[in-house]
């Protein structure tokens, strides 16, 4: 026994005495981890919120968070001698006097924007291939709720430097909170301390900032992978991947090295953006004056949805009894992004309750396999993609050199146009694919060998596929749509039970698919 | 599933195919030097960041082709800490990709289900426990246990009453009196109309008294635009009319859909534009919404001359300014 081998074995020895820990360590650190370059979406958004969590402490360090006025007298000449808020004037100094205080800001924005794409795309990936079907639903709401409470945290720490774009975005924050009825102008009160902007906001948000929001992130992030570790991570099918084993590497010492080096590439390449490319460059802006506000005025992306939504609102309020309910304020503002982001929690219970199927599920599926769903997913995304878009009608105005009014009024027509032409084109094309990887099983690859026939006729040679492309692609189930329940539990005939109605139409919806081809197919096509 | 129609049957997991440096010594090593080399160059990074964050004054700027003129200091740091934390990652993964085992391993998954008898056994547990606390027997226990948590729960929010003062009709009112002049922002002072020409625009706030202070809030109510049209070009009733003075028109230029500056004036058309959700209000007419989510008219303000033929209100604003809350009757 080495030296080394002696003290790493009383070490082990004195923790296992102490916790039984090597019973656990022992399962787990040959635990099986699947590999497929989608599963390393959800590890850019871990590692975003580590960095975040260790530049946001190093800006900490320097930022006073306060609206207390005071003369800025730093090394950035434009605005020296100009009155503004100490958290304005320290976050200048972070940028300028501080060494390593701009990249670190710079990392720390990026490293934000990155966090809520890598989650978005994350939630894309496990949507797509319905990963969130049972026994994940548990994981799938954590994940909304990581994802709501994103854009939250993202919205109050660009709000937080106190210059004129962000404090424009308290304001319509403002706007939004007093536009709820009843309780607007007191829950706008609490929140600023009385009248807007007062100087309660920017401390108070700091603390839900760094240290409410993130204590809820750690919490809800470290159940997110309990559970990925307990209920083990879904695979892609392939061929020795079935529905009840787990085929990858082992956590110790390929995984483990796969994904700690994974977590330094990530870390590098935040750090090589926030070196070379400027984010929320705060001094361009100046103090926050409700007064003034600059063109071209945009939230980070994961707001611009939002934000487009409130501009093509119709201009609509109701004056009922001598008070005022602002709908273009609480249509998009609220009661849209909750339709939504409700819906989107409680898809996984939703599909289940369409397709009858409670079985456990942790072979993903191919998202051509679910046309419905995935049909169903581009709609919502196209949703998104418009209203994003006209959150940034402006600077496309100015690019493309349109004019506003136009490009307000295609997203006005296309949020409720195009979302269903979505739709219907994607499910069709999941169809086609079908069709085509059907063709591929059955009559084989395309070579692009031309043979001419001794009657003259040209043909092409067709390979067939291997038996592993072959299980690929047929390895699927196909479900039948549910029948219509025509007699309820005490057997009476209810067959126009509106909800059974509609369970059995969306099922048969759900159901739509081109017949996988079989063993038999292929015997047919030999004996031809 | 139908399971009368055969399927096509999986292959298994196809057979494991070695790498070469599994197999070939020299390709081995050789992939060993490549990780010493990555992990070297992350060691250089860390140099890199360290010189850069000594030597490197922090005045310094060099232009690079896309980057533009860059400030040295952060740029060369940013780099270094870029790569020293980047080759590592390199590094550790090319470790992993050609030295360490690509045998892909399987391992069975199990059901989560917890067997019958343990379900079964769980429900009489927590039935028991329920039974030997007595809370369905004991039921004032458990109302009075009930009302005591519900209202315990309250009083963090009790608590909170002090986050700010009730809303009153302070939120309703603006610092602009009947004769309060306009005075420019910044500079405050004092206008009299012949200083803005046809087609000018300028940025006031009621006048204070020398020596007090403009709070944030008080200036997020009294924003106040003026424009000078000529006064053929208006378009306005009796009423409104009187409320300019020689063409000058004065609104309120806090957005009355969300409340941003509403700072856009486009002279040729004489629209003025809210930059954040792109509302439009016609000069012309009194600031209506002619485009755009806002469902009201800025507010206008009635000015006129005071007897050294400065601008002044003539009386304060008639309605709220800003966005829309509850409380506002239209």
């Amino acid at each position: 026994m080495t030296a080394r081998e002696r003290i790493a074995g009383s070490v082990a020895n004195y923790v296992d005495e102490r916790t039984g820990a090597a019973k656990w360590m022992k399962k787990n650190l040959t635990k099986v981890f699947p590999d497929h370059w989608s599963f390393l979406l959800g590890e850019i958004a871990l590692y975003s919120f580590v960095i975040l969590l260790l530049s946001g402490t190093y800006l900490t360090f320097w930022f006073d968070p306060s609206q207390r006025e005071v003369i800025y007298d730093g090394s950035y000449a434009p605005l020296q001698g100009i009155e503004m808020s100490a958290a304005y004037a320290s976050a200048l100094d972070i940028s300028f006097e501080v060494r390593g205080g701009l990249l670190m800001r710079q990392i720390h924005h990026w490293s934000a924007l990155i966090f809520m794409a890598a989650i978005v795309v994350h939630l894309m990936r496990v949507y797509f291939t319905g990963a969130f079907r049972k026994p994940r639903e548990f994981n799938w709401i954590i994940g909304v709720g990581l994802l709501t409470l994103g854009i939250v945290e993202g919205f109050l720490g660009y709000s937080l430097p106190d210059d004129l774009l962000s404090g424009t975005g308290i304001r319509i924050a403002e706007a939004i909170i007093q536009a709820l009825p009843v309780v607007g102008s007191y829950l706008s009160f609490f929140a600023f301390g009385g009248a807007f902007p007062g100087e309660a906001f920017i401390p108070r948000i700091y603390t839900v900032h760094v240290l409410l929001l993130p204590g809820a992130f750690l919490a809800l992030i470290t159940v997110h992978l309990m559970l990925v570790w307990y209920q083990k991570h879904t695979q892609y099918p392939g061929p020795g991947r079935t529905e009840k084993n787990v085929v990858g590497y082992p956590l110790l010492p390929v995984y483990m090295a796969k994904a700690g080096g994974f977590f330094f590439i990530v870390f590098g390449v935040t750090a090589f953006l926030g070196a070379v490319a400027s984010i929320n460059p705060i001094w361009l802006y100046g103090p926050y004056t409700p007064a003034q506000v600059s063109a071209g005025s945009q939230p980070d992306w994961y707001m611009g949805w939002l934000d487009g939504l409130v501009r093509m609102a119709p201009p609509l309020e109701s004056y009922i009894f001598g008070y005022t309910i602002s709908w273009n304020i609480l249509i998009p503002g609220l009661i849209v992004p909750g339709i939504l982001f409700t819906g989107m929690a409680l898809y996984p219970f939703i599909e289940s309750w369409i397709t009858g199927d409670k079985r456990e599920h942790h072979l993903l599926d191919r998202p051509r396999n679910a046309p419905n769903r995935t049909a169903l997913g581009v709609m919502s995304l196209t949703f998104m993609l418009v209203a994003l878009i006209n959150g940034g009608n402006d600077i496309i105005a100015v690019t493309f050199d349109l004019s506003i009014n136009q490009i307000m009024w295609f997203s006005r027509i296309a949020i409720f146009v195009l979302p269903p032409i979505a739709f219907v084109i994607t499910k069709r094309l999941c169809l086609s694919l079908q069709r085509a990887d059907r063709e591929l099983v059955l009559h084989g690859r395309e070579t692009g060998r031309l043979v001419m026939m001794p009657h003259g006729e040209f043909v092409e040679v067709h390979e067939p596929i291997s038996p592993e492309k072959a299980w690929i692609l047929t390895q699927h189930e196909q479900m039948p749509a549910l029948a219509l329940e025509e007699h309820d539990a005490s057997g009476v005939r209810r067959p126009k039970a509106l909800k059974n109605k509609l369970r059995a139409r969306m099922s048969k919806a759900h159901a739509v698919s081109i017949p996988k081809a079989t063993a038999e197919d292929l015997k047919q096509i030999e004996n031809h | 599933m139908s399971n009368e129609i055969e399927a096509i049957k999986d292959p298994g997991l196809p057979a494991h195919v070695h790498r070469r440096a599994d197999t070939d010594p020299k390709a081995a090593k050789k992939a060993e030097r490549q990780v010493a080399i990555l992990f070297l160059l992350s060691a250089a990074g860390t140099v890199l960041l360290i010189a850069s964050y000594l030597f490197i004054p922090q005045d310094v700027f060099i232009f690079f082709p896309i980057l533009g003129s860059t400030n040295a200091h952060q740029l060369f740091l940013g780099l270094g800490m870029a790569a020293s934390l980047f080759f590592i990652g390199m590094g550790a993964i090319h470790w992993a990709k050609t030295l360490m085992p690509d045998e892909e391993v399987i391992i069975q998954r199990h059901e989560f289900r917890s067997p019958d008898e343990d379900r079964a056994e769980f429900v009489k547990a927590a039935k028991d426990g329920a039974e030997a606390a007595g809370l369905g027997r004991r039921s004032l226990i458990r109302r009075t246990l009930g009302l005591s948590l519900g209202l315990a729960g309250l009083s963090p929010l009790i608590l909170l009453g002090d986050l700010g003062p009730l809303p009153d009709e302070e939120q309703k009112m603006t610092s602009w009196k009947k004769g309060t002049r306009l005075v420019t922002d910044p500079g405050d002072r004092p206008i009299r109309p012949e200083d803005l020409e046809v087609g000018a625009v300028a940025q006031t706030l009621p006048a204070i008294a020398a020596g007090e202070h403009r709070k944030l809030s008080d200036i997020a109510k009294d924003a106040v635009l003026l424009i000078r049209l000529r006064p053929e070009e208006f378009n306005l009733d009796a009423e409104r009319l009187s409320w300019t003075h020689e063409g000058i028109i004065a609104f309120s230029k806090i957005c009355s859909h969300m409340g941003c500056a509403v700072a856009l004036y486009e002279q040729q058309t004489k629209h003025l534009l809210c930059p954040c959700h792109q509302s439009t209000f016609d000069v012309t007419r009194a600031a209506k919404v002619i485009f755009g989510p806002s469902a009201r008219p800025l507010p206008q303000l009635a000015i006129t001359v005071d007897s050294e033929g400065y601008l002044v209100a003539q009386n304060p604003f008639n309605e709220p300014v800003g966005p829309s809350f509850w409380g506002r009757s239209a």
